[in-house]
């Protein structure tokens, strides 16, 4: 495949008159290959076009709004690094980097024990696709429709969930509102959404696992534990370490949640990096600062998304 | 692949391949009850909130406080549907505890199955055509244009919000479906990752007799790569109908307007209309219901292919 590029002749006849009379006398290989250089060009048009356009000229122009005062009305004017600058001072900002970090510590650690512990249930129980079905619901569903819900299911006074604490004699709380709970309560509303998904995938890994160890290890007498924690997890190791870091790498991306739910409050409690990123543009009409903390996401982002390809690249041994 | 001992031997397979299955039937252990309730237990809080949602979607507003524990409404009722879904008068809707404002949940409903659908059906066109160029044309600077290409996996999207919505502003596109599909119809670099490597595993053999028979990279593509593709390409066209349809922030910036507002958008704004101290909560969990229908009806209809789709796609 490789070869195939490193090919010199396609590359010197480049600028080449395509009708050419010459090229009608040559061999088919070589015929096909100029051929195939016009088609290329013309099926990978829409994909380039959409690529300049959409990904690599806004990501230049972001780099260059982080270095402006930008109000989105007028245009922007060269600032240098004077965002940056401000960025160390802004305690704000660190509060959203702390904020956004408790959120993915909570939620990637609630996700993937549960995780495991649905997709080992599947996995030793059931292959029943419909139950499986069932379980990806949620992820299937809008984050502001999740949001609504939870906040009606979770709402003081008339939520369902405060029925049953006060029935249980725990007394109501406004988990939403609450400065200590809000954040649990956000980590743990995208954690019900998300689970069954997670699940799904680390159980597709559990299947790559072979009977014949399962087998033969409950002929051994071990039990359940042992299993799980002699064949599962370290057969699921590539998988499981694959699916946290996309799984990472998606909650540090929270936002549709908090805006419809907390609105990054109470007393800035939620206000997740996100969050934060879309005030200061579209609140704030601060868009030369919203890109400088955008750039210093996608940095912390694009770390993680590096450790990502290697995973993918040493989990795919076809890939190029 | 052997015809000869064919029945009794995949009989045993799939005994062997269930091995607990098996042994369920056999005996019933109380670690086995336990597991079994630990999953039902799962399956309970992943149904029950949906079902409080319809619940009180069917009762009417006034009664929201003297009823708000029994598993059924005392009062059933359609009401809270038809004022979300712009089917009653104002004056209805503000009886049945509507703010006055004017929603129309049909027309959003509309508004994303045309989001999702547009970005759904030529983005997988799209990027399975550039997958085919990568995967089977020769051309110079293939793998340095691809490189570039799957590199744009590394920016992370809200980067590129803020100076796509100022690019969409500037054309002019704002509230307009073309600004809101416009980044993402074209390309995204996972789909042409994912489907170039499907189409590099399609044997040449079928390609290479129709070029002989004069059939152009158009034709092969059309007629023999994307026939053969169906699984792939149904993949991505549905995790990508998911995605868009889960989509917020984008037809926030750009579709707030009634004429492309989209359901998650919709109701974004319904909540935001609805005064903060007393809540429109019969009416939200309508709206939120109509956002639940179409997914669950896709799910019920391809649900063997979604569930499959995801142990294919989802590791990426």
């Amino acid at each position: 495949m490789c070869a195939d590029t490193a090919v010199a002749p396609p590359r010197k006849s480049n600028g080449s008159d395509p009708g050419d009379p010459a090229a009608a006398r040559a061999p088919v290989g070589a015929r096909r290959r100029r051929d195939d250089r016009r088609a290329a060009w013309l099926f990978l048009a829409p994909a380039l076009i959409g690529f300049a356009l959409f990904y690599a000229y806004p990501t230049l122009q972001g780099i260059y709004y982080s270095l402006t005062d930008y109000n989105l009305l007028s245009d922007p004017t060269f600032a240098g690094a004077d965002n940056y600058s401000q960025l160390i001072g802004d305690e704000q900002f660190f509060n959203a980097l702390k904020v956004t970090g408790y959120y993915v510590v909570l939620n990637i650690g609630s996700q993937t024990v549960l995780g495991l512990l649905l997709a080992t249930l599947m996995h030793r129980l059931t292959r029943s696709v419909a139950l499986r079905a069932i379980l990806l619901v949620p992820w299937l569903v809008p984050n502001v429709t999740v949001g609504l819900l939870w906040m009606w299911m979770l709402d003081a006074n008339l939520g369902f969930v405060n029925h049953i604490l006060d029935a249980l004699g725990l007394g109501t709380t406004g988990f939403f509102t609450s400065p200590t709970w809000a954040m649990p309560t956000v980590a743990g509303v995208n954690t019900w959404a998300y689970t069954g998904y997670t699940a799904l995938l680390l159980y597709a890994g559990m299947l790559q696992i072979p009977h014949h160890l399962y087998e033969s290890a409950s002929l051994d007498g071990a039990g359940e534990w042992r299993m799980l924690t002699r064949i599962t997890l370290p057969l699921l190791r590539p998988v499981l370490a694959l699916v946290l870091v996309v799984s990472l790498i998606g909650s540090f991306q929270i936002f549709d949640t908090v805006a419809v739910t907390t609105k990054g409050g109470p007393v800035s409690a939620t206000r997740v990096i996100y969050f934060y990123i879309y005030e200061q543009a579209f609140t704030n009409f601060r868009m030369g600062y919203a890109s400088a903390v955008a750039v210093v996401l996608a940095v912390i982002l694009g770390v993680l998304t590096a450790v990502q390809m290697r995973l993918l690249r040493a989990s795919r041994s076809d890939l190029a | 692949m052997t015809p000869t001992p064919t029945p009794a031997p995949t009989e045993d397979a799939r005994r062997k391949a269930s091995p607990l299955v098996k042994s369920a039937r056999r005996k019933i252990s109380p670690g086995r009850i336990a597991a079994w309730t630990l999953l039902c237990g799962a399956l309970f809080v992943t149904v029950f909130p949906f079902y409080w949602m319809v619940r009180t979607a069917l009762t009417p507003a006034a009664d929201i406080y003297s009823d708000s524990t029994g598993l059924i409404p005392d009062h059933p009722t359609m009401i809270n549907f038809l004022r979300v879904l712009g089917l009653t008068s104002q004056a209805e809707a503000r009886a049945a505890g509507g703010s006055g404002a004017h929603v129309d949940f049909l027309r959003y409903l509309l508004n994303s199955v045309v989001y999702s659908g547009l970005i759904a059906v030529l983005q997988t066109l799209f990027c399975a055509m550039a997958g085919y160029a990568f995967a089977r044309l020769r051309f110079p600077g293939r793998d340095a244009v691809f490189g570039v290409l799957i590199a744009a996996l590394m920016v992370p999207p809200i980067f590129t919000v803020l100076p796509n919505f100022v690019l969409v502003k500037n054309l002019g596109w704002l509230n307009t479906f073309a600004g809101m599909v416009a980044p993402s119809v074209l390309m995204t670099p996972f789909a042409v990752f994912f489907l170039r490597q499907f189409f590099l595993s399609i044997p040449r053999d079928v390609e290479e007799a129709a070029t002989l028979d004069g059939v152009g990279s158009w034709g092969i593509f059309w007629r023999i790569v994307m026939p053969m593709s169906r699984g792939p390409l149904i993949t991505i066209g549905l995790t990508t109908t998911v995605w868009s349809w889960k989509d917020y922030l984008w037809p926030l910036l750009t579709g707030r307007e009634e004429e492309t507002r989209v359901l998650t958008v919709a109701l974004g704004i319904f909540q935001q209309q609805s005064p903060n101290t007393q809540p429109d909560w019969t009416g939200l969990m309508a709206g939120s219901t109509l956002s639940v229908l179409p997914v669950l009806v896709l799910l019920i209809v391809l649900g063997r292919r979604l569930v499959e789709s995801l142990n294919f796609t989802g590791i990426k």
